[in-house]
């Protein structure tokens, strides 16, 4: 390895100690003495159960729709697909907070959709556990999208073109030839998506509100929290950080080695 | 950077010496009730001293008082509550005595057309209904609770929002059927909103205090605001929104 010049050297450790220097001050000021007692309280539970949940419920979501999805924007021979892969990605860049809103305005009782959803079956999606899904859903799903897709691209289309003149329907190709042959990348996909969902903010407060225990997901506990307890703040980050870095650890293989 | 540092406290120091209390920026963190009222008062405050440029933060008051003494550089602060004001001044952000300047109570706001036949405070006990509080940090929750520990009545809310203008956006957007909001909110929705008093509205009523901060940037000019507020031609803005008088 050659030695860095000091004009990278310099911004590039900058650069550590403005990522790291923060979530080092989040376990410098944590009251750890206090600790187990806040992460026992009702409200931590609560939350974390609820977070947990909705997450992993979204993230089937998202596995169920972003897989077929990716793969037709692999392998589909449809028009337009540059425009669609796009348009699915706007979720991506979008503001969560403005994610929301556009659910409220179309899935809300009021809404484009949602006026017959409450006419017809009775069924209302603000407030609701499901609606906090559904927002999580919206916002994490081009994470999987995007993961699948770039394994399906980089996937030897040969294989499934051999299954295929041995008599496999693309149905069976999809199962037993390309699935298995792309699920580092599903799986990478399915933590991503799951992450960004546990981490989800914006839409979940503005389409699903706020309530206790239906509701009140981990981040909108930990920005509540700030206002009334701010050492409760700390704590429910400190799960939050925790999950994320168990996230990374069991991503080590793709991302932290790099390229060899 | 020592050297800066004496530049701009020289700098500082002729700013302060030469007197032009009422230019250049001022940032006001009001209570989202004050959202218009303010915002018209902003307005008239550029309008009689050119140079001066009046910046909002609106929001819950209790993340409002969490952000000053966070350190957010602020010149003023206008609390829905005095509960939200203690906080600053038991931190030391505001040393001056803070001054009520309106007082506020809440009323029941319904979509327009009352789809969920919401007729008084009793409703909120209705689980059947799509109901809407503020968070009980903020003044507004605060004081919803309040009115519903005077009328014996235990709310059956669907969401906690984090400020009054949130709470209203879900009543214009019919998405509860009921809320409790201050009555100069639903005035400011116009049409989209209909209010109806009741009687334990009386229970809770919000003073809102003003001060200017310790470390106000601009310390003069932030008193100009506050004086502003509390002159002749505010309290008149003020009552056109239908805040009453202290």
């Amino acid at each position: 390895m050659t030695k860095p010049p000091a004009v990278l050297l310099l911004p590039a450790l900058a650069g550590v100690a403005f990522l790291l220097v923060p979530l080092a001050g989040l376990l410098v000021r944590a009251p750890w003495a206090d600790l187990p007692r806040q992460l026992l309280s009702a409200e931590v539970g609560e939350a974390l159960r609820l977070s947990l949940i909705t997450a992993s419920l979204a993230t089937i979501v998202c596995l169920l729709l972003g897989v077929p999805l990716a793969w037709l924007l692999a392998r589909g021979d449809l028009p337009g697909r540059g425009i669609l892969r796009a348009l699915i990605t706007v979720p991506l860049v979008l503001p969560p907070v403005v994610g929301g809103v556009a659910l409220l305005l179309v899935l809300g009782r009021r809404g484009l959709v949602g006026q017959y959803l409450d006419e017809w079956f009775g069924v209302t999606l603000p407030f609701t556990t499901t609606g906090v899904v559904l927002a999580e859903a919206f916002v994490a799903m081009p994470f999987l999208v995007i993961s699948v897709e770039g394994a399906l691209r980089a996937a030897d289309p040969r294989f499934e073109e051999a299954a295929a003149t041995l008599g496999a329907s693309r149905w069976l190709t999809f199962r037993r030839v390309t699935l298995p042959s792309v699920m580092p990348g599903v799986v990478a996909g399915t933590v991503l998506c799951w992450a960004r969902a546990l981490g989800e903010f914006g839409a979940t407060i503005t389409f699903a509100g706020n309530f206790p225990g239906r509701t009140t997901t981990m981040p909108l506990a930990v920005y509540l929290a700030l206002e009334t307890d701010p050492d409760a703040a700390i704590v429910l980050s400190i799960v939050l950080l925790l999950v994320s870095i168990a996230v990374l650890a069991g991503l080590r293989d793709r991302w932290i080695s790099g390229p060899t | 950077m020592r050297r800066l540092l004496a530049v701009v406290t020289a700098l500082t120091l002729v700013g302060c010496a030469a007197k032009q209390p009422t230019t250049g920026e001022i940032t006001v963190f009001a209570a989202a009730s004050l959202t218009e009222s303010f915002t018209k008062l902003g307005k008239d405050f550029e309008a009689k001293n050119p140079g001066a440029k009046v910046k909002f933060n609106f929001a819950g008051s209790s993340a409002l008082a969490q952000q000053i003494n966070q350190g957010a550089p602020v010149d003023v602060f206008a609390s829905a509550a005095p509960a939200n004001m203690k906080q600053v001044t038991d931190s030391g952000a505001v040393t001056a005595s803070p001054a009520t300047f309106v007082k506020n109570t809440l009323q029941i706001a319904v979509p327009k057309g009352n789809p969920g036949k919401v007729s008084g405070l009793a409703d909120f006990g209705n689980p059947g209904l799509k109901i809407a509080l503020c968070a009980e940090q903020v003044p507004c929750g605060a004081a919803a609770k309040k009115v519903f520990e005077a009328a014996k009545i235990t709310a059956a809310p669907d969401t906690l929002e984090q400020d009054v203008k949130a709470v209203l956006t879900k009543v214009r957007l019919g998405e509860v059927d009921a809320a409790l909001v201050y009555r100069t909110d639903v005035k400011s929705a116009g049409d989209s909103v209909e209010g109806k008093d009741f009687p334990e509205a009386d229970k809770a009523v919000n003073e809102y205090p003003i001060a200017p901060l310790a470390k106000a940037p601009n310390a003069g000019a932030a008193k100009a605001f506050v004086d502003f507020v509390l002159s002749e031609q505010g309290r008149k803005v003020l009552a056109e929104a239908g805040f009453t008088a202290p």
